[in-house]
């Protein structure tokens, strides 16, 4: 502490405005008039490191007057001058304040990095590569380069319904994987009933207020089962901008019997939510309590395709957005089919859309086959209403035992 | 005149396509005689084919068929947009009204046994509550109700009329996607002409495309094969707008909807692009058509897939490597090239 070089403030400077050679009258008047009387002594009476005070009033009127004399003399001040009988403050404090024109600064190194050699910039970004890629860097980074140049001249393909399985893989689920697991901490069950090829389709509870549980469904059957879950999405997905494009980039179609049935004869495991709105917009009284499921339109597109349905139960989805109020006339304003409030939503803004980090199971039941059923069946209602009844009871069932089974909401 | 073959009446010759159909139509051996008509000249070679100058629009068409003893017509006078007619008004009467002179005049001639027309898959619209891919017993979930479509609609509903009232003729009808190729000029190509593209912000269609090779290609295999029924024509696979605008190294401009309308409107009235507000739904919808039938049922297979009959167009117009790319590339290449300096330390 003691040891530390105390630099007074002010005595680097030039004083007054600066560009003229005198300071200005402005810069006299303010140095006080006993500190200009003794302007003579003071100079040489400041020793060593100079005390803070006095410095800064002598730089501001004293410096230049020696100056003056002192550069007829001493040369430019960057020149190593000689010291003659002047003592190093004041030698400092003048040469600073010296009124003559300096050289020019130069920067002879302009780039920030240029005094670092190639051979760490080279190791840096080798070191860099391998902790993002591993020790395969090389090849990974190419296939990277080699992916962005494809994004960039649109050489990639899409399928007939606008999916991109490429970005897919690489943003959409890269992104929503550490929700899934590290945030809602998903537990999987019986991903051993969806087949590992040819058209299933998979039915599920809807909850959530926003549709993160269809999102959750998807990355849960990418990770655990390998196949891409093909979702089908209400009409409204598709008008909304943004949301419908990612939606068909992600593979979404629409909820309608033409596209199911073509998704599914392609072989596709197609994910359906029948209870639609009604189902994410129900409110917190209702939770975990089935709504209705659509017109069995889905039941339909199995059995005409002959697919496996799997029953999907989804636990912890209610949680995340507390649907605790509506604003109907809101909503008819927007062409929405609801605009929720929740304990934090709107109220806290952006921030209300953070879901609460509840508990997710996901138990995928025994497929129900339809292949036994011929080719009318489809065109029997009541059949058709007895299979709708029979996967919703199974989902309703699968919820209440694995509340049962949960312990806590968040736990 | 050897009745060895056919004796081909195809409407619509003045344009381009029309006049390079019937060209080569002509040039074939199952076909004996074509004979072209419309109301002004074919600009180009029109080779073996015979001109006449009649207007589909008056009782003057029935003369020609009756005259020329014609067993098939093939209707390609259907025009997409006003500026080609010059007017809306006078492009719905040559569309509509054209096609029912054609129509009467056909259901009155005995010998007429094949019909063929050229229609479009505009009919099926674009909305978000689209099915993926339509297929031909679809019905367009909102009906046109303007412009090109409106009139493709309406075609189609007198030709099926004709159909039911002549059920001894054989009536196909083509509904081909969005024709595209370095020698057509429609408003899509115009549109893709442009140097900064607009496009629909947050939304990117689905585009199917069929190559002017393609077009040629089943209008002489409709004509020769007689296979009755409607047929959606379109090249393999699918292109987002997003794709093709990329592929073609042109720069996007997102604009809102009705922007984008406005847009066309002005350029269209610039006379820069033939490019009309009706588009903007497809643009931000896109649309898809089932081949199934056109491959099983009509043994039509198209040479170009719509990426090819796309990459084919993007040729014509020159594409360049834009700077993200070449740099891309660069990086990529030194990577492959300097993996042996770069993995020396470590490998």
């Amino acid at each position: 502490m003691g040891d530390a070089e105390i630099i007074p403030i002010g005595t680097r400077g030039r004083p007054g405005r600066g560009t003229g050679t005198a300071p200005s009258s402005a810069a006299r008047g303010l140095a006080g008039k006993e500190a200009r009387g003794a302007s003579g002594q003071g100079a040489a009476k400041a020793k060593g490191a100079g005390s803070g005070k006095s410095a800064s009033a002598r730089s501001a009127r004293g410096g230049p007057r020696h100056g003056a004399d002192r550069a007829a003399t001493d040369a430019p001040a960057s020149s190593p001058a000689p010291q003659t009988g002047q003592d190093s403050a004041s030698e400092a404090a003048s040469a600073a304040a010296a009124p003559t024109p300096r050289p020019p600064i130069t920067t002879e190194e302009r780039a920030p990095g240029a005094g670092i050699p190639v051979g760490d910039w080279l190791a840096a970004f080798q070191y860099a590569a391998r902790e993002l890629f591993g020790d395969e860097w090389e090849p990974e980074l190419a296939r990277l380069l080699a992916f962005l140049r494809r994004r960039v001249t649109g050489d990639y393909t899409v399928d007939e319904y606008g999916f991109d399985p490429e970005v897919t893989q690489r943003f959409f689920l890269a992104a929503l994987r550490p929700i899934a697991q590290k945030w809602f901490r998903i537990e999987v069950r019986g991903i051993e009933n969806i087949p590992a090829e040819g058209g299933a389709l998979v039915v599920s509870n809807h909850s959530g207020t926003i549709p993160v549980d269809g999102l959750m469904t998807m990355v849960s059957v990418h990770d655990h089962a390998g196949r891409f879950l093909r979702p089908l999405g209400a009409d409204l997905v598709f008008r909304l901008p943004l949301v419908g494009t990612l939606a068909r980039k992600g593979g979404a179609t629409l909820a309608c019997g033409d596209d199911a049935e073509r998704m599914l004869r392609g072989g596709e495991l197609v994910g359906v939510w029948p209870e639609g709105f009604k189902g994410i917009g129900k409110p917190w009284s209702e939770r975990y309590k089935l709504q209705r499921f659509g017109r069995g339109g889905f039941v339909s597109a199995a059995l005409r395709t002959g697919v496996p349905i799997v029953p999907l139960s989804v636990v912890g989805a209610e949680e995340i957005y507390p649907l605790v109020g509506n604003l109907p006339a809101v909503a008819r304003l927007l062409g929405l089919p609801y605009v929720p409030i929740t304990p934090l939503f709107p109220w806290l803004g952006p921030l209300g859309l953070l879901p609460l980090p509840s508990k997710w199971l996901l138990e995928f039941g025994e497929p129900i086959r339809t292949d036994d059923y011929d080719a009318a069946a489809a065109d029997d209602p009541m059949l058709v209403f007895n299979v709708t009844d029979q996967v919703r009871e199974t989902i309703q069932q699968t919820l209440y035992s694995l509340l049962m089974e949960r312990g806590s909401v968040f736990r | 005149m050897g009745s060895a073959g056919k004796t081909v009446l195809v409407t619509g010759v003045s344009r381009d396509l029309g006049r390079r159909f019937a060209r080569a139509l002509a040039s074939e051996p199952e076909v004996g005689r074509v004979i072209g008509v419309d109301v002004v000249p074919p600009r180009g070679d029109i080779g073996d084919v015979s001109f006449v100058r009649a207007d589909i629009r008056t009782p003057v068409i029935a003369k020609v068929i009756a005259k020329e003893d014609i067993d098939t017509v093939v209707h390609l006078s259907v025009v997409s947009t006003p500026g080609i007619a010059g007017g809306r008004s006078s492009m719905k009467e040559l569309n509509v009204i054209g096609t029912m002179q054609l129509l009467a005049a056909c259901q009155r001639a005995p010998g007429v046994e094949h019909l063929v027309v050229k229609s479009t898959t505009s009919v099926y619209g674009s909305s978000n509550r689209d099915p993926a891919m339509f297929t031909e017993d679809m019905e367009p979930r909102r009906a046109p109700r303007w412009g090109y479509a409106k009139d493709v609609a309406e075609i189609e509903s007198y030709v099926r009329g004709f159909a039911r009232r002549r059920a001894d003729v054989r009536v196909t009808m083509l509904r081909t996607a969005n024709v595209i190729g370095p020698g057509v000029a429609n408003p899509l190509t115009s549109y893709f002409r442009l140097p900064a593209i607009p496009t629909v912000a947050g939304y990117d269609a689905r585009l199917q495309f069929l190559h002017e090779a393609d077009l040629m290609a089943v209008l002489g295999h409709a004509v020769r094969s007689e296979v009755p029924g409607t047929f959606n024509i379109a090249g393999e696979g699918m292109l987002m707008l997003s794709q093709a605008v990329r592929r073609l190294r042109r720069p996007s401009v997102s604009l809102p909807g009705f922007m984008v309308g406005q847009l066309g409107s002005a350029l269209r009235s610039a006379r820069v692009a033939d490019f009309s507000p009706e588009h903007v739904s497809y643009l931000t919808y896109g649309r898809g058509v089932d081949t199934t039938r056109m491959r099983e049922v009509l043994g039509f297979r198209p040479r170009y897939s719509t990426a090819e009959a796309f990459a084919d167009f993007a040729e014509s117009l020159g594409v360049s490597a834009r700077p993200t790319e070449r740099a891309l590339a660069g990086l990529e290449g030194r990577l492959a090239g300097g993996s042996t300096t770069l993995g020396g330390p470590h490998g």
